[in-house]
């Protein structure tokens, strides 16, 4: 079980408001992704979850049951730290076994799950070390381990990945994904990258100044962006906004296009420009250009093949059907 | 322990950051230019350790050399060599093993007052609370004072049995007043030198915890831990190093007190150190030899002690 509701929940410090008043519901054996830019407020409403910040008013029920005032210990949950938090002076055994040994788990029942976890997480070789003798990734599977064994009813994660290199994020980026299609145990992660966000969630809670601006699917983030918020900050490359004239003729006061919604041509199309970087992913060409009077700059996406260089004029023509018209708010036309 | 965490300005910084690395050309020089600037180093650095050397050397050599002889200032001078006479009437003096013991008694007392008040006024004042700066200055308030004044403002405004603080306090509750330096003498020493000292355990211990990693804590929090077994599995082990390098310290400079027994019990009831004992052969007894083959007993006593705390307490400081 681990169904979390947040009902009004508001977090000030001091005479700061960091989190207005807000709702939200985490289904049981959901994988939630918090995601937003830094200072938006994650890391806090994932603490007033965890219970490590009292909140300012609200409430908080986790399985229907009112946690509001239940100290960290007794929600049930277990987090995994952006530092990793593992506890120097002991070994990875140790450390895997605390929370058991705070929770008086027999002995024979702590070697077990310490065993299982150690297996799951390829950790078996390294049990005896301490955290200083450890890679990152190692630390972060301890992390992960040692909040396995208290099967909790719900996992915390504060963007536990920033700490690694890009190659190894994406192979524990997998790895926790595997973990919870194994588990089916809600989770809730943070994180500020979209991308994480995108491969990993079942739903995505995008946030900005504390204020919840969408929740939703990934694909539903992708395709329709309640606001210009969420549409820029879903998607990479980042969604081309375009204001004035081009964006009337839509009957929008800004229109949104994203760059793979774009075909390039050398030859003719409803808008053009000169080319002024491209970037070549190999499977992908990133075009940046310049000059086409709609907006500063214009990202395209091509196929892996287009070859256009620097200074090279080209022609865009986008595809009608999949582009974003948002009021002068910023919200979304239908 | 290579991890680097947030430094809030306010924190009291031991030691000032370490020098940022040459940029990288420089580097690679200092790597191609190793031997030469180690050459140089090694002779610039050579003044400083000759100055050491002898001001360590001569005293010692000096000490070793007077022990061998009967040298009585006031009757009549150098008298000779000795052997090691000089030795052996020392420890079988009656006041040696005593002295001993009320070396150990004093050292020891005072290093676990002021570790385990040092741990808790260094919780303490981590806290945010209102004042916390002035508090932090107050604490740190005694190590300025110097010993003799202390112990003189301990002796005369707290201690004195008619006109004491403590005195007006016992009456207060209708008990008797202790003459403190007579009936607890060692305890009274204990107690003065442990002010003196609380300061500089709390301040290192101070600094050491505010370099505990607040996830750390959190972490343990929500793995169950209560406050008290929190201090126990993390702050107190996070705490260890800082602990032996008050306790390493300290010992050597407790080893040496002097002044808190000159000005107040002058080693009657009991408080007769090593040191005192020295001091007295020396300058009461006029007897140079003698006190100086007290001072290589001294040094011994001070080596089993270090050895003995290497042994317990130094492998905290490896890693
Ligand atoms: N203990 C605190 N006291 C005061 N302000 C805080 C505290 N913790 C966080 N904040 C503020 O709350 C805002 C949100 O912080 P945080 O939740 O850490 O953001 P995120 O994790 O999204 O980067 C930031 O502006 C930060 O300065
Ligand atoms: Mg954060």
């Amino acid at each position: 079980m681990g169904r979390i509701t947040l009902d009004k929940v508001s977090k000030s410090f001091g005479d700061v408001q960091v989190i207005p008043p807000l709702d939200l519901t985490i289904d049981d054996g959901e994988f939630t992704v918090f995601v937003g830019p830094s200072g938006c407020g994650k890391s806090t409403l994932l603490r007033l979850i965890a219970g490590l910040e009292d909140v300012s008013s609200g409430q908080i029920r986790i399985d229907k049951q009112d946690a509001t005032h239940v100290p960290p210990a007794k929600r049930g949950l277990a987090m995994v730290f952006q530092s990793y938090a593992l506890y120097p002076h002991m070994s990875v055994r140790k450390n895997i076994a605390f929370p058991m040994k705070m929770a008086k788990v027999p002995v024979e029942e702590q070697n077990r799950r310490i065993e299982a976890a150690a297996n799951a997480l390829n950790l078996t070789d390294y049990l005896d070390r301490r955290p200083g003798q450890l890679s990152g990734g190692q630390r972060q599977r301890v992390a992960i381990g040692r909040a396995i064994v208290r099967e909790p009813s719900a996992f915390l994660f504060d963007e536990p990945l920033s700490n690694l290199d890009a190659a190894l994020r994406v192979g524990m980026r997998l790895e926790i994904s595997e973990l919870h299609e194994r588990l089916e145990t809600t989770m809730i992660y943070v994180t500020h990258d979209q991308v994480e966000a995108m491969t990993m969630a079942d739903k995505i809670v995008v946030l900005q100044a504390g204020v919840i601006e969408q929740v939703g699917s990934p694909l539903e983030l992708y395709h329709t962006p309640r606001n210009k918020f969420v549409a820029g900050f879903i998607g990479s490359p980042k969604m081309n906004f375009i204001e004035g004239k081009e964006a009337a003729k839509h009957g929008a006061h800004t229109i949104g296009i994203r760059p793979e919604h774009i075909e390039v041509s050398g030859e003719a199309g409803t808008w053009s420009g000169v080319v002024s970087v491209s970037e070549h992913l190999g499977s992908d060409t990133f075009f940046h250009v310049h000059g086409t009077g709609l907006a500063e700059t214009i990202t395209v996406r091509a196929d892996g093949e287009v070859g256009f260089r620097h200074g090279d004029r080209i022609f865009m023509t986008p595809r009608a059907d999949v582009i974003h018209k948002f009021d002068a708010e910023g919200l979304r036309i239908a | 322990m290579a991890t680097q965490h947030s430094q809030p300005a306010d924190r009291l910084t031991m030691a000032p950051p370490a020098p940022e690395p040459a940029s990288q050309p420089a580097a690679a020089d200092h790597q191609s230019g190793t031997k030469h600037a180690r050459t140089a180093a090694r002779l610039m650095m050579a003044p400083a350790v000759i100055l050491l050397l002898g001001w360590m050397l001569v005293p010692l050599t000096m000490t070793l050399y007077f022990s061998f002889k009967k040298f009585l200032p006031l009757r009549g001078g150098d008298l000779g060599w000795v052997g090691f006479d000089n030795y052996v009437r020392f420890v079988s003096s009656s006041a040696f093993w005593p002295s001993v013991q009320a070396t150990l008694v004093i050292v020891g007392g005072v290093l676990a007052i002021t570790v385990v008040l040092g741990v808790l006024l260094a919780i303490l004042l981590n806290q945010p609370m209102w004042g916390r700066g002035v508090v932090r200055i107050l604490v740190i308030a005694p190590f300025f004072v110097m010993p003799t004044v202390s112990a003189l403002v301990w002796k005369n405004m707290f201690m004195d049995p008619v006109n004491g603080l403590l005195a007006h306090v016992w009456r207060a509750f209708g008990a008797e007043p202790l003459v403190w330096l007579t009936e607890a003498s060692t305890q009274s020493i204990i107690l003065i030198v442990s002010w003196q000292w609380l300061p500089f355990a709390t301040l290192i211990l101070l600094t050491a915890i505010q370099s505990l990693d607040s996830e750390q804590l959190e972490a343990a929090e929500m793995d169950g831990a209560p406050p008290v077994k929190r201090f126990a599995y993390i702050t107190l082990p996070h705490l260890s190093r800082a602990i032996t390098v008050v306790v390493l310290i300290q010992t050597i400079f407790l080893l040496s007190i002097f002044a808190e027994i000159f000005v107040t019990t002058q080693g009657a009831f009991g408080t007769k150190t090593l040191t005192y004992l020295i001091f007295q052969r020396v300058l009461e007894s006029q007897n140079i030899g003698l006190g100086s083959a007290g001072g290589v007993y001294a040094i011994i006593l001070a080596n089993i002690v270090a050895i003995f705390l290497m042994r317990i307490v130094g492998k905290n400081l490896d890693a």
